[in-house]
């Protein structure tokens, strides 16, 4: 979906584009404009600040930057949002904890309001109440920029939160392979 | 900002990034060393002998005849006569011309006949004159005036006496005819320091007894008859001359090659001095090729720490790709890098070597009589930089194109 490893059969369509009809540039503009990802850990570049990691998906998608002109200052925002210390945005990603990190990667996720959020088990690495707050921020976010969020967990109690649940095993049979 | 980001990678693999740095930075320092004292050894070279326009000697090769009348290197095969001297004296074209006589020597140094013309018209490195470092050219007849390696390597003052040996490397000596050291001369960095400097007369006197190179049983004409003999010599080794005008050289030069009394050489110092480093120089291109190559080493070193830091940045790439770079970005992020480093490492290197110069100018002057200048950086080695840099980037495609396949393998996930 996020167009780094095309489908072998079939066709993936995200945003009424199909993606195996990009060329590989295309695909990774595509995705910088498109789609704000959160992974499950390591999100930042550790030597970068955490503003320059923000920031970062924006050098890649000029549509994203066009809809924040003053990125910096709606970076320092979120970040306030999201419980993140005042001045965090200068301090090195290295130095934070990791469930700073992952909000800062929430930050950056959303930052140019994308259309779609991917987020590939981004609780797994934390404790049950810094989970909730983390989605209950998440979801905060996600609803005022009316972005998509497609979440990939291992923990079936986020379930009720979403609209659509799709498990892994109905697709599984569905391809007619073995997980 | 991208930019800012390649630099803090960079920062935080700062042991190893620097590691790198400095073996680039020491491999560019020993090439642009090995340049330097190779010019500065050309230059020393060239400036063994200058203002001198033609050197004469008995018909041999011109390298030969520089050889042993310059760096007293090898033998004369045939002298001058005293009459073929007086003949290229006299001609209108000659300026001045100084006499050299070779043949003896004291302990491993050689023993120079000359007049005192010699230190007026002996010209080193752009025309300096030889200087006295301790007492006093010579004055009496078996007064003698030493370099300064011959002073340094004997530990001879002023007053000490010498005895010359006949020929060279002899058991026999001029027991009866010891010199006087009445002087020492500073330090040139050419073959006068390795010379014992006599008059012309002394070397005429020490042989008085002397007949067809051995010596004769039972006679020694004491001091007293000999300061009163005629001492004016019969043949020299080789003369230096000056022209009036240069324009005057070659037709000088074309008189003497073609002197009918006798087979005479002229050589201009020039031109002999080319001839005799483009022998030595194979050598010089022969260091240099070498420390070429420790730059290659130091940059394929660079390319092998890049490849086995790839799997510890795969995660790095990841994020990057994640945020929509492409493949050419990381690709492109690799190559910025290792010219980045490359260019510190040439930038770092050319420091070194300034201050090594600065450390070691006056010691190699000292040790060696090499004068290594000390010039501003110039052309050449902002072409070493540049293309140090060019080589980098160069190397750095094997990691960077393994980096963009990774990337393109891995997508945003990263397998390990």
């Amino acid at each position: 979906m996020c167009g780094t490893v095309l489908a072998d059969s079939g066709e993936v369509n995200v945003g009424g584009t199909n993606l195996n009809s990009l060329s590989g540039w295309a695909r990774d503009r595509f995705r910088a404009e498109q789609i704000g990802i959160i992974f499950q850990q390591f999100n930042l570049l550790p030597f970068g600040t955490v503003l320059d990691n923000i920031l970062l998906p924006l050098k890649f998608a000029p549509k994203r930057r066009a809809r924040c002109p003053d990125a910096a200052a709606k970076a320092i925002e979120m970040c306030k949002l999201l419980g993140l210390p005042e001045g965090v945005e200068k301090s090195k990603a290295a130095n934070l904890s990791v469930g700073q990190q992952q909000r800062v990667a929430v930050v950056r996720a959303l930052i140019g309001e994308p259309p779609i959020l991917i987020a590939d088990e981004p609780t797994s690495s934390l404790d049950e109440t810094s989970q909730e707050n983390f989605l209950d921020l998440l979801f905060a976010q996600v609803a005022a920029q009316k972005s998509t969020l497609l979440m990939v967990s291992h923990d079936p109690r986020l379930a009720s939160r979403f609209d659509r649940v799709v498990y892994m095993k109905d697709v599984v049979s569905v391809e007619g392979r073995q997980a | 900002m991208i930019l800012r980001l390649a630099f803090g990678s960079l920062l935080a693999r700062a042991l190893t990034v620097g590691m790198t740095i400095l073996a680039i930075a020491l491999s560019v320092a020993l090439f642009l060393g090995v340049e330097k004292v190779r010019t500065g050894a050309k230059a020393s070279f060239a400036d063994t002998i200058s203002g001198t326009d033609l050197i004469v000697g008995a018909r041999s090769g011109s390298v030969q005849l520089l050889l042993y009348s310059v760096f007293r290197i090898g033998n004369a095969t045939n002298n001058v006569t005293w009459e073929s001297y007086q003949d290229i004296a006299s001609r209108s074209e000659v300026d001045w011309i100084v006499p050299i006589s070779l043949g003896d020597s004291h302990r491993q140094f050689r023993v120079m006949g000359t007049t005192e013309a010699f230190f007026e018209h002996y010209k080193y490195r752009n025309g300096r004159s030889l200087a006295i470092q301790q007492g006093e050219l010579m004055g009496d007849l078996f007064d003698a005036v030493i370099g300064a390696d011959v002073a340094r390597t004997l530990g001879y003052n002023t007053g000490d006496p010498i005895v010359v040996a006949h020929g060279i490397a002899s058991f026999s000596e001029h027991k009866d005819q010891p010199f006087r050291v009445s002087g020492i001369l500073e330090k040139t960095g050419t073959p006068v320091d390795r010379t014992v400097i006599v008059s012309l007369e002394a070397i005429e006197a020490i042989h008085v007894d002397w007949k067809s190179g051995a010596r004769v049983p039972g006679q020694s004409t004491p001091e007293e008859i000999i300061r009163q003999m005629d001492l004016t010599p019969s043949s020299i080794t080789a003369a230096l001359v000056g022209v009036n005008s240069p324009l005057q050289t070659f037709a000088l030069q074309r008189a003497i090659n073609e002197y009918s009394e006798e087979p005479l050489l002229a050589i201009l110092p020039g031109v002999a001095l080319q001839e005799l480093w483009a022998i030595v120089g194979i050598a010089e291109t022969a260091l240099l090729a070498v420390s070429v190559m420790v730059v290659v080493t130091a940059l394929l070193g660079m390319m092998a720490t890049i490849l086995s830091s790839l799997n510890e940045r795969r995660r790095e790439m990841a994020i990057l790709r994640a945020m929509g770079a492409s493949p050419f970005t990381i690709l492109g992020l690799l190559v910025l890098e290792s010219a980045l480093t490359a260019f510190c490492g040439a930038v770092l290197g050319l420091g070194i070597l300034y201050v090594g110069l600065f450390v070691a100018q006056p010691i190699v002057d000292q040790a060696f009589g090499l004068y290594l200048p000390i010039t501003p950086p110039g052309m050449s080695e902002l072409w070493v930089i540049i293309t140090v840099v060019c080589a980098g980037a160069i190397v750095s495609m094997v990691p960077a194109i393994r980096a963009f396949r990774l990337s393109l393998a891995d997508g945003m996930i990263v397998k390990s």
